[in-house]
């Protein structure tokens, strides 16, 4: 007897088991939430705006004053290869380290595990020549781009940083362009595709929540190939001027974990 | 035919003009292209022409309310009697009475141009507005605010809702609508056009011989029937002080730096002074230039340096026929059209 209830349980157990990596059933003809976390740091520090005090690549001190950037164009890549891209209408988000309802971008997209993230930082040229009636939203130049849009050179701010230093001018760093109009020109776009196998896939399922979560390591925007001095130059304002930061900044970010 | 017989005609002849008048007045005719034009590049298709939508548009450009402290208009630096420049200034003051680098360019036939501002660095006419507006020393303002104030008037609700169906006051149907007044500035009324037209109007010799100067000596930069072909080049000018880069500032590359736009000939005798900085204060000073003042500045257009010689030889006598045809480009008319004056 004591063998035929080890066996039950154990055919019990393995039952449930194999329910739970057979994971949920998901339906691909359904949409369900997922969020993605832009949680802005400093080196091993929690970026705190203004009071945080944070040392860059030469030895300089410094605060952050002001820190947004755009992040557009998002691909999930399911487990089984097939691929989703949210519409593009859907998909430009600002996040702005002064405003936390920013911070979590939510998406709509088929249930399904996913096992990788890639998106944009910074606004498609597409999007950057199209119609003013088709910038809406965050893209909006009377709202909440009116500080992230250059008016004398057609084109959104992708990403901008500002703080100050002791001794030396505040920094203002802003980087954009997206590779003319006309002409080809400075693009400043940077892909981020990020795998999510090792950190953990998300699962996405309706009445679940799934949050992919990203660490952006803001230092690594200022420091890295190019090491920044805050001073010199104080500010940066246009795209050829903006490239080291992007070169720098297309590493800053990466897969903490996932929230299922 | 006796007096009386001459009042009641002369009566009749004036009822039936007052009435035409009125007619006139009535019909709103939307954008016309001028038949000796090509077509227009603007995009109709997303901002179709309406009376109400042009009319709140030439309402927003008169307007000082979309400066900062509310004292200076589109129209303060784009003066119609002069199509639409700031005559008399070499570059424009703004707000505080701060001045700028660039001399105003003309309000006139936007609707061909393919890029905006002496150096092309916006590419919509419906984002044009936005710059001049949010410049520190243009008008200063903020487009949130601007918007903003538009939305506290007691006026401009109402008038968005005649135009646009809705009260709201976005981006879009605030800057298209500056966009509609924009593009029905036409000025395609000048003597040229007439002769182009076969008008029964026909050149003096001199002009003539002028406008056989141009097409000979100012093509291709200034192509008929536009007087432009829209392109950035180098003419020549001296490097000023303030060693504006032009074209190469907006595209930060090296062959594109000393570029400016190559502005219309139209209007020429109201829109003086000349070049991006207002430099030269008549016509005779820009044709010297082209003729024996060209230097060679990096990236100077290869049209200037032809057979080893800089700039583009000309006669005294050559010079003034030029002047004389280019003087059949102006439209005095356009300077007068009251569609377009502040109402």
């Amino acid at each position: 007897m004591k063998r035929i209830i080890l066996s039950v349980f154990s055919i019990t157990l393995l039952l449930s088991s194999c329910k739970k990596d057979d994971a949920p059933n998901y339906n691909s003809n359904v949409k369900a939430d997922l969020s993605v976390e832009f949680d802005n740091v400093v080196g091993s520090s929690n970026l705190q705006l203004n009071t945080g005090s944070y040392t860059n690549g030469v030895g300089q001190s410094f605060n952050v004053t002001k820190l947004k950037y755009y992040v557009s164009n998002f691909v999930l890549t399911n487990v089984d290869g097939s691929v989703y891209t949210v519409p593009q209408k859907d998909c430009y988000f600002l996040i702005d380290e002064s405003d936390a309802t920013t911070y979590k971008p939510k998406l709509s997209i088929p249930e399904g595990e996913y096992k990788s993230l890639s998106f944009v930082l910074g606004v498609d040229s597409l999007r950057n020549t199209m119609d003013i009636n088709q910038r809406t939203g965050v893209l909006d130049v009377s709202a909440a781009a009116a500080d992230m849009y250059w008016s004398w050179n057609s084109g959104y701010i992708f990403f901008k940083i500002e703080g100050t230093s002791p001794g030396v001018a505040p920094f203002k760093y802003h980087v954009g362009g997206f590779g003319g109009y006309t002409t080809a020109t400075t693009n400043n776009l940077r892909t981020f595709t990020l795998d999510l196998r090792t950190r953990g896939t998300a699962q996405v399922k309706s009445g679940k929540s799934a949050n992919i979560h990203l660490f952006v390591d803001v230092l690594k925007a200022i420091t890295g190939t190019t090491n920044m001095t805050f001073g010199t130059p104080a500010e940066i304002h246009s795209p050829t001027a903006g490239i080291p930061i992007a070169n720098n900044y297309s590493s800053m970010i990466v897969h903490d974990h996932t929230e299922n | 035919m006796n007096r009386k017989h001459f009042i009641v005609i002369f009566i009749f002849v004036a009822g039936i003009c007052a009435c035409n008048k009125d007619v006139l007045e009535e019909i709103f005719q939307g954008f016309q292209k001028p038949i000796n034009f090509p077509q227009p590049v603007y995009h109709f298709e997303t901002n179709p022409i309406t009376k109400e939508r042009y009319e709140l548009g030439r309402k927003l450009f008169y307007d000082p309310i979309l400066s900062v402290d509310n004292t200076i208009s589109c129209g303060s630096c784009h003066i119609q009697t002069s199509a639409f420049t700031h005559h008399g200034h070499s570059v424009s003051h703004g707000i505080f009475d701060s001045l700028g680098t660039r001399n105003s360019p003309p309000i006139m036939n936007l609707a061909w141009n393919t890029s905006f501002m002496w150096d092309g660095g916006i590419v919509d006419l419906d984002l044009q507005s936005i710059a001049p507006i949010t410049n520190h020393i243009e008008m200063g303002e903020t487009m949130p605010n601007v918007l903003q104030k538009l939305r506290a008037s007691s006026t401009y609700p109402v008038l968005f809702e005649k135009a646009w169906g809705s009260q709201e006051i976005t981006s879009n149907n605030f800057l298209k609508s500056l966009s509609q007044f924009m593009v029905m500035c036409v000025s395609s009324n000048s003597k040229y056009d007439s002769v182009s037209r076969n008008l029964g109007v026909s050149f003096t010799g001199d002009e003539q011989e002028g406008y056989t100067l141009v097409k000979q000596k100012c093509t291709p930069c200034h192509q008929e029937p536009l007087f432009t072909d829209y392109s950035f080049r180098n003419n020549g000018i001296s490097i000023s002080g303030v060693n504006d880069l032009g074209r190469g500032l907006v595209t930060q590359i090296d062959t594109d730096k000393y570029k400016f736009k190559v502005p219309s000939l139209r209007n020429l005798t109201y829109t003086a002074p000349y070049m991006h900085d207002g430099r030269f204060f008549t016509l005779e000073a820009v044709i010297d230039h082209y003729s024996n003042q060209v230097q060679n500045t990096p990236n100077l257009d290869p049209i200037f340096k032809q057979g080893g010689q800089l700039g583009i030889s000309l006669t005294a006598n050559e010079k003034q026929k030029i002047i004389v045809f280019l003087k059949t480009l102006n439209d005095k008319g356009f300077l007068f059209d009251k569609r377009f004056s502040e109402q």
